[in-house]
């Protein structure tokens, strides 16, 4: 047991011959935001799914939340939270019913349900939205609340797969302000992105290049150690190096 | 527990919400068994006929009338010449056509074998061979009264006696066949398309990473549509009953616990569908015309199975509708216990549980 959100060694994945992903290494501090960038198809993906115990690594070591990834798949999924690239609500389920849904699967109690229920949609200003159907909810409004329902159960890690793809930019920075509450509670954030400005907003970040993790630091220690100005530059500073094509 | 209860009340939501699936749950039971029922029997009723009567004595007008008097026939016209059968035929209009000869009724009278003409269609020929049957029957009726005692030396006379179903009512061997089909649809159509819903919205995903197992997740589906299906089997059964007029002879007990079975491995079949399917679409595809044309073919409730050549009567043995359509005629129709169909149930509950298993470990090891 350590006081590190996540820690990797040499995690890898295999596919036959084709290295999804190539012996990673990397740790993660408690309540830190986390930024896992790469091109498409350069691995990010794969490696989420190994950490949330969606799939097992063919070698290598990690632990989630203190947990081990191969045995204790378990306590691992009590710890962590999820958000998908996908759209995951229910659309024919009201903002209510969801929330109660996926609190429910978590195992919360009637009494914490009803407290969470109407905190987060208090806090996400939805009272009006609370009984209508979620497919009707403008997509930012929906990312909003799939990631709130996300950490409704307080997990130590919450792992997002590119949250703010389609939304648009005032969103997308109510979405991150999100975020830095969630941090804030001391939670930790472990999100992949597209969006480099997004990058910024993160404590660290580690930028995967064909399976491989090329580049782990601060923003501005990055930035500096490739002479760039903005992360853009640093992304495709390394992503040029690239053989995979992103598909 | 209540993890479980929260999963099964979503299912609900899920399932009152959507208009397709209500239709597919209620509409398709209630049409099924109306249109097998009422519309697609292999009885024939209100043939039409025609009858060329040469002797126009009393003997051949009381034998018209009887078939007039007969729910099978339509008297087209009882006053036509030879030529008219043939034009009449030809113009498709009617299906049989009787021909009195002159001196019928002498014959008749004078102990001789007095002769009458049956002509049918046989460009159908089971219409024809059926319609020739009920006329042939009404013929020796008539003869059984005008002379109840025959002096023929050396007389088989056959007592034919149809049981369970003394009407030959052609909906009783339909009916349960029907219920096969029906349970079947309904219950592979609506767990795969309901699974692979989830897996289309990503909602699958979150499930997986969340503490609830997944084979909960599997069983937490199969629970509401269990329930729901047992509903459709009530619907089909007071239907049937109320306006089929299909007996149950059977215990009612048995007959909900056979149909627990197989329906049970029919949701099996659904999840089993859902792990190699990707889309609703093909999901409801395969559960919806793959599944309905083998329990049409093989359940034997259209086609005897007796008939068929031994390769395919060994598939049909691979049909889990095929062993609950001949466990609901023994019960329903014959009143038969589980002493009787004892045999038909284990193989039923084998296939169930082996289905079951298979279904749950393909949905465990996709996830890897």
């Amino acid at each position: 047991m350590n006081n590190k959100a996540i820690t990797c060694k040499d995690l890898t994945k295999r596919f036959g011959d084709f290295f999804a992903v190539n012996h990673i290494s990397f740790e993660v501090e408690q309540g830190e935001i986390f930024g896992f960038l790469g091109a498409n198809g350069a691995g990010k993906t794969t490696a989420m799914r190994m950490l949330c115990g969606l799939s097992y690594p063919s070698s290598g070591e990690a632990t989630v939340a203190g947990f081990n990834v191969f045995k204790q798949q378990e306590e691992i999924k009590k710890n962590i939270g999820y958000m998908s690239q996908k759209f995951s609500l229910y659309e024919s389920l009201t903002v209510r019913e969801n929330i109660r849904f996926y609190g429910g699967v978590y195992g919360l109690s009637d009494k914490q349900l009803k407290e969470k229920g109407d905190e987060l949609i208090e806090k996400l200003g939805m009272q009006q939205e609370a009984k209508m159907m979620v497919g009707s909810l403008p997509l930012g409004w929906k990312q909003k609340l799939a990631f709130s329902v996300a950490i409704i159960h307080q997990p130590r890690i919450v792992f997002l797969d590119e949250p703010t793809g389609g939304v648009d930019p005032v969103t997308r920075r109510q979405f991150w302000d999100l975020i830095y509450d969630a941090a804030e509670q001391g939670i930790t954030v472990f999100v992949t992105t597209h969006y480099m400005d997004e990058a910024e907003y993160c404590n660290r970040i580690s930028i995967m290049v064909d399976g491989r993790i090329d580049a782990l630091d601060t923003p501005a220690n990055l930035r500096q150690q490739f002479g760039a100005t903005s992360m853009n530059e640093v992304f495709y500073a390394l992503a040029r190096s690239a053989k995979r094509s992103a598909d | 527990m209540k993890q479980f209860m929260v999963f099964v009340r979503k299912e609900f939501y899920h399932v009152f919400r959507d208009r397709r699936t209500l239709l597919i749950l209620f509409g398709l039971p209630i049409m099924q068994i109306l249109l097998f029922g009422y519309a697609l029997t292999t009885e024939i009723k209100n043939a039409e006929i025609i009858v060329v009567d040469h002797a126009g004595d009393a003997a051949s007008q009381q034998l018209t009338t009887m078939i007039t008097a007969s729910k099978y026939f339509d008297i087209n016209s009882s006053t036509a010449s030879d030529q008219d059968i043939y034009k009449a035929f030809k113009q498709g209009k009617v299906k049989c056509a009787v021909v009195f000869p002159t001196g019928f009724g002498n014959d008749l009278l004078n102990g001789q074998v007095a002769q009458l003409q049956v002509i049918a269609d046989a460009s159908d020929p089971n219409t024809a061979k059926t319609l020739t049957n009920y006329i042939t029957a009404i013929v020796a009726d008539y003869q059984q009264q005008v002379n109840p005692t025959a002096n023929i030396p050396m007389r088989i006379e056959p007592v034919t006696r149809m049981l369970y179903n003394p009407e030959l009512n052609g909906s009783m061997n339909f009916v349960p066949g029907v219920m096969a089909l029906v349970l079947m649809i309904i219950c592979t159509t609506l767990t795969s398309v309901s699974i692979v819903r989830e897996k289309e919205m990503g909602t699958m995903e979150i499930l997986l990473v969340s503490p609830f197992k997944p084979v909960y997740v599997v069983l937490a589906k199969a629970v509401p549509y269990l329930a729901l299906a047992m509903v459709d089997f009530v619907i089909i059964l007071i239907l049937s009953v109320l306006a089929l007029e299909m007996p149950v002879r059977g215990n009612l007990v048995l007959l909900f616990f056979e149909s627990t079975l197989f329906i049970i491995s029919c949701l099996s079949l659904g999840l089993l569908i859902s792990s190699v399917t990707r889309s609703q679409q093909t999901a409801m595809m395969v559960s919806m015309m793959g599944m309905m044309l083998p329990t049409i073919l093989f359940t034997g409730f259209i086609f005897p199975l007796e008939n068929m050549p031994l390769p395919l009567q060994l598939i049909s043995n691979l049909l889990p509708s095929r062993w609950f359509y001949v466990i609901v005629k023994a019960v329903m129709l014959k009143g038969l216990g589980i002493g009787v169909v004892w045999k038909e149930t284990l193989v039923l509950a084998g296939m169930t549980l082996v289905l079951l298993t298979i279904s749950i470990k393909s949905f465990k090891t996709r996830l890897s």
